[in-house]
């Protein structure tokens, strides 16, 4: 659990980060929990390493900016719960556990048993001067009814590698301005 | 509301459609006093911009009065203000260094995809222009939302007609920054493709800026009129051969900065033109770069290329070797609109730099459709046409 999918090199001959592989592998962790696909971005966000984490620490603070996640619930300092919109309707839920913490650096959490879907992730806050930090959040997890269901997926638009980018961007948007812009009238219909 | 859309290549129409309201705290809704149609509307009305959608709000030139304000707008109530046609949130990094069109967050995460594929960076949102810009309502209309009007819109003074202000929110701004970006040093001569707003504009900023001469390049009469109006030469490039003019005109050395203020859709029956023409039509490439190809051609060896004219996909023969073999420099992009507006707010002002002489034709919103006709068709004398909401429609 410890590997860290942001900073080590693909494959040993340069120093890309291993998201970044053409051909990138989860650890041998993951695969032993059935998490055989791998999504990983970095973004930079205009605020400290200690503000970010101290907002993505509370997870609940997450939930506006996921657009498939109908709810966080925190139960406890390294437990929440998660409720989320599956594709093709319906939802899936785990609870998720903490089980690394670095103040101003790193999140990592993974499902506890019983998860509609196995997934674990990390999330790592790395100094970025003036211009804030580096977010690096790499998730991996077990895809629902495997390839077929990835591109069902993909075809509604919730292919975990677009989705995690777009929540990513809202999270920053959130960071750094206060509020998710958007351009969708809330009222469609027209007045007069 | 009433408010001009968007159906298709040549059909825009007047609609009824719901009005604009707060969605987040930075907001604010204005009323339209003055709004005006811009060159690069027309790239819109003519099907070159992808990803516009039936209905869409067109106009990214407005002005008008604040009517409502979200909590944490800084904007009060009656107030009048220009709005620039980029949204910027004012707080990401290259919002920090007043790089405005870059602006990381102001376009919805959705929205931001297509531009990031096609462009390697996601684009800042854009009033009314597309939705791989956004795809925020534009200002062609009654009322509009305004996202971070804390950071955008300027306050203007009582007393300065809208018509002297209205110019602040895209092509006044986007003139001045075509003639900073070709780095103008006291006494150089500059050469302007292109006498529409951004062009004339240009012509006015390049002197400001300290150039001796200023040589504009266009075939509509009246629109190089008015660049020698304010002192240009100019070049009819129908009667005469641009490059063998301009090399004539500066001893062979050729102009020292280039401005290409026409962008993708340039006119003329040049051979390299109308194969790009034919492309075009058929999607096979995007662009119709003549004039680019022209200015970098004739300018002179370690000289400056200035792009403000728009471009979105990709540029077929780009004269690489000439670019590089004569040491050329380029500088383009969206405008930092709001990093100019309190200067050149106070130009107008001062009375340096005059913005009526550009409007030719003043009409209602309900006559949109047909300014847009004959800004696209009658380029001769239609040179701005200002549409004022508050008109009664004409015939």
């Amino acid at each position: 659990m410890t590997e860290t999918t942001t900073t080590a090199g693909s494959g040993g001959r340069d120093d890309a980060p291993r998201s970044a592989a053409r051909s990138a592998e989860p650890t041998a962790d993951q695969k032993a929990r059935g998490e055989t696909a791998l999504t990983a971005i970095t973004l930079t966000i205009n605020r400290t390493p200690a503000d970010v984490y101290a907002f993505w620490r509370n997870f609940a603070n997450l939930a506006p900016a996921m657009e498939n996640v109908a709810s966080i619930a925190v139960k406890d300092d390294r437990t929440s719960h998660w409720i989320v919109n599956a594709p093709g309707g319906g939802t899936v839920e785990w609870d998720a556990i903490v089980t690394e913490d670095v103040p101003g650096a790193l999140i990592a959490w993974s499902s506890a048993e019983g998860a509609d879907i196995s997934n674990s992730g990390r999330v790592e806050f790395r100094d970025a001067g003036e211009r804030g930090t580096f977010v690096s959040a790499t998730i991996a997890y077990d895809p629902p009814a495997g390839i077929i269901g990835k591109l069902v997926a993909k075809l509604t638009q919730k292919e975990p590698a677009i989705q995690q980018r777009r929540d990513l961007r809202r999270i920053k948007q959130l960071l750094e301005t206060g509020e998710i812009a958007t351009s969708s009238p809330p009222n469609p219909a027209p007045k007069a | 509301m009433r408010a001009l859309t968007w159906h298709g290549k040549h059909d825009v129409r007047v609609d009824t459609v719901p009005d604009p309201e707060i969605i987040n705290p930075r907001d604010a809704i204005i009323r339209i006093t003055s709004t005006a149609i811009c060159g690069s509307d027309l790239h819109l009305y003519d099907g070159y911009i992808p990803t516009m959608k039936a209905g869409d709000i067109l106009g990214h030139e407005f002005m008008g009065e604040v009517v409502e304000t979200g909590a944490r707008s800084t904007l009060k109530k009656g107030q009048r203000v220009v709005v620039p046609f980029v949204i910027a949130c004012g707080s990401c990094y290259f919002c920090g260094k007043h790089q405005y069109s870059a602006c990381d967050n102001s376009n919805p995460a959705d929205n931001q995809d297509i531009s990031e594929e096609l462009w390697g960076h996601p684009a800042s949102g854009l009033f009314g222009y597309s939705h791989m810009t956004g795809g925020y309502p534009g200002g062609q209309a009654e009322y509009v939302r305004v996202p971070f009007s804390d950071v955008g819109p300027i306050v203007i003074p009582d007393g300065i007609d809208d018509e002297k202000v209205l110019f602040l929110s895209d092509i006044l701004p986007t003139g001045w920054m075509a003639a900073e970006n070709a780095d103008i040093e006291p006494g150089d001569t500059v050469a302007v493709w292109g006498c529409g707003p951004v062009g004339l504009f240009a012509v006015q900023s390049a002197f400001l800026m300290g150039a001796a001469r200023v040589i504009a390049i266009d075939h509509f009469p009246n629109r190089l009129a008015l660049a020698k109006k304010f002192g240009a030469e100019i070049l009819n490039y129908e009667d005469s051969k641009v490059y063998d003019a301009l090399m004539e005109m500066t001893g062979g050395i050729g102009p020292d900065a280039v401005i290409d203020a026409v962008g993708l859709e340039s006119h003329g029956l040049f051979a390299d033109n109308v194969l790009d023409q034919i492309k075009a039509t058929a999607f096979l490439g995007t662009e119709r770069p003549h004039v680019l190809r022209q200015a970098i051609i004739a300018c002179r060896k370690g000289g400056r290329v200035s792009v403000p004219g728009v471009y979105g996909g990709f540029v077929d023969k780009f004269p690489m070797g000439a670019f590089m073999e004569k040491g050329l420099t380029m500088k383009t992009g969206q405008t930092h609109v709001q990093h100019y507006l309190p200067g050149l707010l106070n130009a107008i002002v001062e009375g340096k730099i005059d913005t009526t002489f550009l409007i030719s034709h003043r009409m209602a919103l309900e006559d949109a459709p047909h300014g847009y006709d004959i800004f696209k068709n009658k380029q001769d004398e239609v040179t701005k046409v200002v549409l004022k909401p508050g008109l009664a429609k004409a015939a």
